[in-house]
């Protein structure tokens, strides 16, 4: 047979793309059910390092059933959707972040989860949110303490931020800011992140990134556009 | 087929004949791809912040290079040749992949710290080089052995870089702290010793790849281009 023929050359083209495509669905179909156990490990790893709890990839699982007391579900109006276990565990808010940006969902249709963990006694709420950066999506958690108000701990995590620049939303140095500080001021979401000055003295907002800044404004907007969403949640429950 | 029937019977090669040894010896110095033929230059300077990533992304290379020149050097006989590096990349791509998935599978966090550069395996020039070069024209033993040399030339010289960049720039070794405690000040950094972060930088490997090189050289003459 002529291998330089044109027949040939199609011929070979084709069988080879079925023979690789079947292989590599193959190979990803049987390896996703892996994947996902990382990535909700993952995940409920990042919900405990908002209540700073420090947790290996092992442990996850049991620290988070540990700490984690409720889920609660409300939509955009601050009503409760659902209060059962693992409902808000299951919402993949960054799915619907994108759908929703996309036109696909109306914003009533969106969920928004809340954690209520016990740590030490105390009660926390962490509330997932994301947003978008400079570059792509970011996203994070931030932990409320009891009064609904003041803010415990932050975890940012971002998927294609500069290093050095936008990509510092993720370090400590950025997240620790956070702590101490309140997001509600006379009733209203008052939360900035601002160019130098934030710091210690201004109780409603910290430092951008140097360098970073659509990032950062990406975080703030994050941050505000969320907690007003849960206002009314919040407003409810404490009375 | 009658043409086939005329092959001579040759006496069988030894599987580690001096021919094939030297395709495995070759790369880790006459031969090195990374110092003598500069391939692969990219990833060596993105992934060697840490000796681990070297260790992850040599094995990584090694699998993708072996399978890749056997499976080339079995279909070589029957690539159509105007879409032979077609069919290479195609190869690469795939089993890049597979690498990728299997990583996030089942080493997440190394998988998310080597991210984009596991896919930039299949831009890795050593692999198509030694696909277009070797398998193409070579029966699947000798492949396999080109294909181990080569990975093992360019994981070595990753291995070492990885391996000083992460003592001086982050006075660790696979993790695990050697230089004391940077916060607490203890062992060298009592003494007023400093992890230097410049050597974290890309460009710093660079510099670390040039001085092998010019130990290379320096120790085999026949390396030196003459002019």
């Amino acid at each position: 047979m002529d291998k330089n023929s044109n027949g040939y050359t199609f011929g070979f083209a084709i069988v080879m793309v079925i023979v690789v495509g079947s292989l590599l669905s193959l190979a990803a179909v049987s390896l996703k059910p892996f994947q996902q156990e990382n990535i909700q490990k993952e995940k409920k790893q990042n919900i405990l390092a908002s209540i700073n709890v420090v947790t290996s990839r092992s442990e996850a699982d049991a620290l988070f059933s540990e700490y984690v007391k409720k889920q609660v579900v409300i939509n955009n109006q601050g009503e409760v959707v659902s209060e059962e276990d693992g409902s808000a565990f299951g919402i993949d808010v960054k799915k619907e972040y994108k759908e929703w940006k996309a036109g696909a969902r109306e914003e009533s249709k969106l969920n928004f989860p809340l954690f209520v963990c016990n740590k030490d006694g105390e009660d926390y709420y962490v509330v997932p949110m994301v947003g978008t950066g400079l570059w792509g999506p970011i996203w994070g958690f931030v932990s409320l303490k009891g009064d609904l108000n003041t803010i415990f701990g932050a975890n940012f995590d971002h998927k294609t931020e500069t290093p050095g620049l936008g990509a510092e939303i993720k370090e400590s140095i950025f997240e620790e800011q956070f702590s101490g500080d309140q997001i509600y001021a006379n009733g209203e979401v008052a939360f900035v992140i601002m160019k130098g000055g934030g710091g210690s003295d201004n109780p409603n907002g910290v430092d951008g990134i140097t360098g970073g800044t659509i990032t950062s404004k990406g975080v703030e907007e994050m941050l505000q556009r969320t907690f007003e969403v849960y206002k009314p949640y919040f407003e409810k429950i404490k009375s | 087929m009658a043409d086939t029937a005329v092959v001579e019977k040759k006496a069988k090669e030894p599987l580690f004949s001096k021919k094939n040894r030297q395709l495995m010896v070759d790369p880790l110095d006459d031969q090195n791809p990374i110092t003598v033929q500069v391939l692969g230059i990219c990833s060596a300077l993105a992934i060697t912040t840490q000796a681990m990533n070297a260790v992850v992304m040599t094995i990584s290379v090694m699998f993708v290079l072996m399978a890749g020149n056997v499976i080339v050097s079995l279909m070589r006989n029957g690539i159509p040749d105007r879409i032979r590096i077609i069919v290479q990349l195609v190869v690469v791509a795939s089993l890049v992949i597979l690498v990728d998935q299997v990583l996030k599978a089942f080493m997440y966090d190394v998988s998310k710290q080597l991210s984009v550069f596991v896919g930039l395996i299949i831009t890795n020039c050593i692999i198509m080089g030694r696909l277009e070069a070797f398998a193409l024209g070579n029966k699947p033993w000798p492949s396999l052995l080109d294909g181990f040399g080569n990975a093992v030339g360019y994981g070595a010289i990753l291995i070492i870089v990885g391996v000083f960049r992460e003592i001086l720039g982050s006075g660790k070794l696979f993790g695990i702290a050697l230089l004391g405690d940077a916060a607490e000040k203890t062992g060298l950094y009592g003494m007023g010793y400093m992890n230097n972060n410049l050597v974290i930088l890309p460009p710093m490997a660079l510099i670390f790849v040039g001085i092998i090189i010019w130990i290379q050289r320096a120790r085999n003459k026949s390396l030196i281009e003459a002019h």
